[in-house]
C-alpha cells in the first residue's frame, strides 16, 4: 500500500465522525434549533457504542447502542428547550457537561478492554483494484452511511415537502405556526435525528477508528462539527467538503509529527482548533457582506400561542 | 393530555427565590437514584458528599480554596450572560492567565527579586486572561464569528500552550523530568491567611470581586447598560448603547477575572505551573453563574456549594469508591434542573386535555 493511498484512507477515517455529527446538527439547525451538546452526545455515543459492542460482540449492535444513547440525550435537550422553552445555549452546555460525566461513569469499566472493530467491506475483484479499490470498496459501514446520510439530507431538504416545511420552520417559526405547521413536533424530530447522528459519530470512534475506549476520546470533535455547519453555510454539499478538509488537517498534523519537522507537537495538535477559528472568521466575514445564511429563527425559543 | 406553557403576566418573585432550592432538591433525589443504581447506600453517599466536608476544619478550608476560582470566574461570566454574550471559554482564559503570570515567577526564580513580584504576576495574569478573551470578542465584533465556538476552541489551544511550556522551555531542570516548572519563590506565592493552612489571600480577592460586581450591576450606568442590552436589545439601540462595545467590555472583564483566578490558583494552592491545575473550573463556573441566578451574592453561595461537591466527590471516591466522574454528572444534572426551574419564573405549566370533535352518531 502506497503512502498516498494510506493518507487518503486515514483522511476518510478522520473525516467520517465529523461528517456524521455535522450532518445531524445541520438538520437540527435548519429547523431553527441550536444544540451545542453535540460533544456530549458524541462521547455518550462512544461510551455506549463500545459498551454495546463489548456486551453483544457485534459492532452493528454497538452502533445502535450509540445511536440510542445520542437520542436519549437529545430527548433531554428537547424536553428542556422545546417543551419547557429554556435557553438553548445554556441547555446545550449542560448536555455536554452531563454527557462527559456520564460517559466517564459508563466507560470506566471498559477502559483497557478491546473489541473486534467493525469489518470493512470486501467485494472480490473490486476491492482488489490497485489504489482506488480499498478507497472506494473497502471501507467500513460508517463511511458509506455518512455519505448516504448527506445525500439523503440533501434530497430531503430540497426535494421534498417535509424539507420545505422544516426550512420554513427554521426561518420563521411564527409564520410557520400561523400557517398551521406543527413547529414543536418537527423540531422534536429534528433534535432526535441530530442526537442519533451524533451518537453514531461517537460510536464510530471506538468501533472503527481505535478498537478501545478512552475517556474524553472525542477530543472536541463535537465542537468542530458545530463549526463545520457554519462553515458549510447550512448546506449539505459544502458540509462534505468541509468535513474532509478538516479530516485532512488532522491527518496532516499527525504525519508532520511523525516526520519530526522540529515543530513542537503541541502546535501541530492545536492545528485543527486553530483552523476552525480561522475558517469561522473567514466564512463569517464573507457572509456578513452577502447577508447571513443562517436560519433566521436559529437559537430562539418558541412558545406557541393557542 | 398535553403539556403547555402559559406566559405569566409578570415574573414570579416567589419562584425566583425558590427555583435554585427546588433545583437542588430535585438533583439530590436524582443523585440518590444514581447512587442506588451504582449499588451504594444513598443516605450514606449523600452524607459523605454534602455533610461530612462541613464537619471538619480542614475540608471547610478546602471548600473555600476551591470556591475562590469558581466565584471569580462565575462573576465575570455572569456579566457576559446578562448581556446575552456567550463566553464559554473561561477555562482557556484561566489557563492563559496562569501562564502569563507564571512567566514572571519563572524568570525571577532563584533571584533575589523584591516583593513586587506577586502583584506584578497578578496584573499580568489578569491582562493575559483579558487579552486571550479579546480573540473571540474581536472575531465576533469585527467579523461576526460565533463567540461560542471561537472561545471554546481556544480552551484546547491554551491547554496545549501550557503543556508545551512546562514540558519544554519552562521545565524545572531539577524536576526529575516531571512536566512542571520549579516551585515558585516565596515572593511569587500568594500568602496564606492562617499559618500552616492552605487558605490563602485569594479568598479575600474573590470577596472584593463579588462586592465590586454587586455595586457595578446595581448602582452604575455600565451595569444598567449590560442589563438593558441583554434584556431588550432594541430598546438598548434606541437608548444609544453600543452593543459591540459591550461585547468587548464583558469579554475583557470576564477574561481578566478568569486570568486572575488562574494566576492566584497557580501562585496559591498549587505553587507551580503544571498540567491539570484546573479540574474544569472554567466550565463548572458556568453552572455556578446560573445556579447563582447571575447575581453576585447568589454566585458566592453557589460557588461554595459547587466547591462542596468537588470536596465531597473526592471524599466519596476515597471512602466509598464512588467514581469521580459522578461529580460531573451531578453538576450537569444540577444545571438542567436550574434552567428548567428558571423557566417556571416566566411561564406557568398547564396540563390540558386534548379535545377531539365528538364522532357523529356516537353516544
Amino acid at each position: 500500500m502506497g503512502l498516498v493511498e494510506a493518507i487518503i484512507l486515514s483522511v476518510i477515517a478522520a473525516s467520517t465522525p465529523l461528517l456524521l455529527a455535522a450532518a445531524g446538527e445541520l438538520i437540527v439547525e435548519r429547523a431553527g434549533v441550536l444544540n451545542l451538546g453535540v460533544e456530549g452526545m458524541m462521547i455518550m455515543g462512544a461510551a455506549c457504542g463500545f459498551a454495546g459492542c463489548w456486551l453483544t460482540g457485534s459492532a452493528f449492535l454497538g452502533a445502535l447502542f450509540g445511536i440510542a444513547a445520542g437520542m436519549a440525550l437529545a430527548a433531554i435537550f428537547g424536553l428542556m428547550t422545546l417543551t419547557l422553552a429554556v435557553n438553548q445555549v445554556a441547555t446545550g452546555l449542560a448536555l455536554t457537561i452531563l454527557g462527559v460525566g456520564l460517559s466517564g461513569l459508563i466507560g470506566a469499566g471498559f477502559v483497557g478492554e478491546r473489541i473486534t472493530p467493525a469489518a470493512a467491506l470486501y467485494i472480490p475483484y473490486l476491492t482488489g483494484i490497485p489504489f482506488i479499490g480499498r478507497i472506494l470498496f473497502g471501507q467500513d459501514g460508517f463511511v458509506y452511511v455518512s455519505i448516504a446520510l448527506v445525500i439523503g439530507i440533501w434530497f430531503f431538504l430540497y426535494r421534498t415537502r417535509g424539507g420545505l416545511i422544516l426550512r420554513a420552520i427554521g426561518d420563521s417559526h411564527t409564520s410557520a405556526h400561523a400557517l398551521g405547521y406543527p413547529v414543536l413536533t418537527v423540531r422534536w424530530m429534528a433534535v432526535l435525528f441530530g442526537g442519533g447522528c451524533a451518537g453514531l459519530a461517537g460510536a464510530f470512534l471506538p468501533l472503527a477508528y481505535t478498537p478501545f475506549f478512552i475517556p474524553g476520546m472525542t477530543a472536541g470533535r463535537g465542537w468542530i462539527a458545530l463549526a463545520l455547519v457554519v462553515f458549510a453555510s447550512w448546506r449539505p454539499g459544502r458540509l462534505v467538503a468541509g468535513a474532509y478538509l478538516f479530516g485532512a488537517v488532522t491527518i496532516l498534523q499527525l504525519h508532520a509529527q511523525a516526520f519530526g519537522l522540529g515543530i513542537p507537537s503541541q502546535l501541530m495538535t492545536a492545528l485543527p482548533y486553530l483552523a476552525t477559528i480561522v475558517v469561522l472568521v473567514l466564512i463569517s466575514r464573507t457572509r456578513n457582506a452577502a447577508g447571513s445564511a443562517a436560519p433566521a429563527s436559529l437559537g430562539m425559543v418558541f412558545v406557541p400561542d393557542r | 393530555m398535553q403539556l403547555v406553557l402559559e406566559k405569566r403576566a409578570e415574573r414570579s418573585a416567589y419562584i425566583a427565590v425558590a427555583s435554585p432550592l427546588i433545583a437542588i432538591a430535585l438533583t439530590l433525589i436524582t443523585m440518590s437514584i444514581l447512587f442506588a443504581i451504582l449499588g451504594k447506600n444513598p443516605v450514606m453517599a449523600l452524607y459523605v458528599y454534602f455533610v461530612e466536608p462541613l464537619t471538619d476544619l480542614f475540608t471547610l478550608q478546602e471548600i473555600v480554596v476551591k470556591a475562590t476560582p469558581l466565584v471569580m470566574i462565575a462573576i465575570g461570566l455572569s456579566l457576559c450572560y446578562i448581556a446575552n454574550v456567550w463566553n464559554i471559554g473561561a477555562e482557556g482564559q484561566f489557563l492563559f492567565g496562569a501562564v502569563c503570570g507564571s512567566w514572571l515567577a519563572v524568570v525571577t526564580n532563584g533571584t533575589d527579586a523584591g516583593p513586587w513580584v506577586l502583584p506584578a504576576m497578578l496584573v499580568m495574569g489578569a491582562i493575559g486572561g483579558a487579552a486571550y478573551a479579546m480573540i473571540p470578542a474581536l472575531c465576533k465584533v469585527r467579523f461576526g464569528a460565533s463567540e461560542i465556538l471561537v472561545s471554546l476552541m481556544l480552551v484546547y489551544v491554551a491547554d496545549l500552550i501550557m503543556d508545551y511550556l512546562v514540558r519544554g522551555p519552562w521545565r524545572d531542570p531539577q524536576g526529575m523530568n516531571f512536566p512542571t516548572t520549579a516551585a515558585f519563590d516565596p515572593v511569587a506565592t500568594v500568602p496564606t491567611l492562617v499559618e500552616g493552612s492552605r487558605l490563602h489571600a485569594g479568598a479575600i480577592v474573590a470577596l472584593i470581586v463579588v462586592m465590586l460586581a454587586a455595586v457595578m450591576l446595581g448602582r452604575t450606568i455600565k451595569g444598567f447598560e449590560i442589563r438593558v442590552v441583554g434584556a431588550a436589545p432594541r430598546a438598548a439601540r434606541f437608548a444609544g448603547f453600543n452593543s459591540k462595545q459591550l461585547v468587548l467590555f464583558t469579554f475583557a472583564v470576564s477574561g481578566a477575572l478568569a486570568g486572575l483566578a488562574g494566576i492566584i490558583e497557580v501562585a496559591g494552592p498549587v505553587g507551580l505551573l503544571q498540567p491539570g491545575i484546573s479540574p474544569g473550573y472554567g466550565f463548572t463556573a458556568i453552572i455556578v453563574a446560573f445556579l447563582g441566578r447571575l447575581n453576585p451574592v447568589g454566585i458566592l453561595v453557589a460557588g461554595l456549594f459547587l466547591a462542596l461537591t468537588f470536596i465531597g466527590g473526592e471524599g466519596a471516591q476515597i471512602s466509598m469508591k464512588i467514581p469521580l466522574d459522578l461529580t460531573k454528572v451531578f453538576q450537569g444534572i444540577l444545571l438542567f434542573y436550574v434552567l428548567a426551574c428558571d423557566s417556571l419564573i416566566l411561564y406557568r405549566i398547564r396540563f390540558i386535555r386534548t379535545f377531539r370533535a365528538p364522532v357523529q352518531g356516537a353516544a
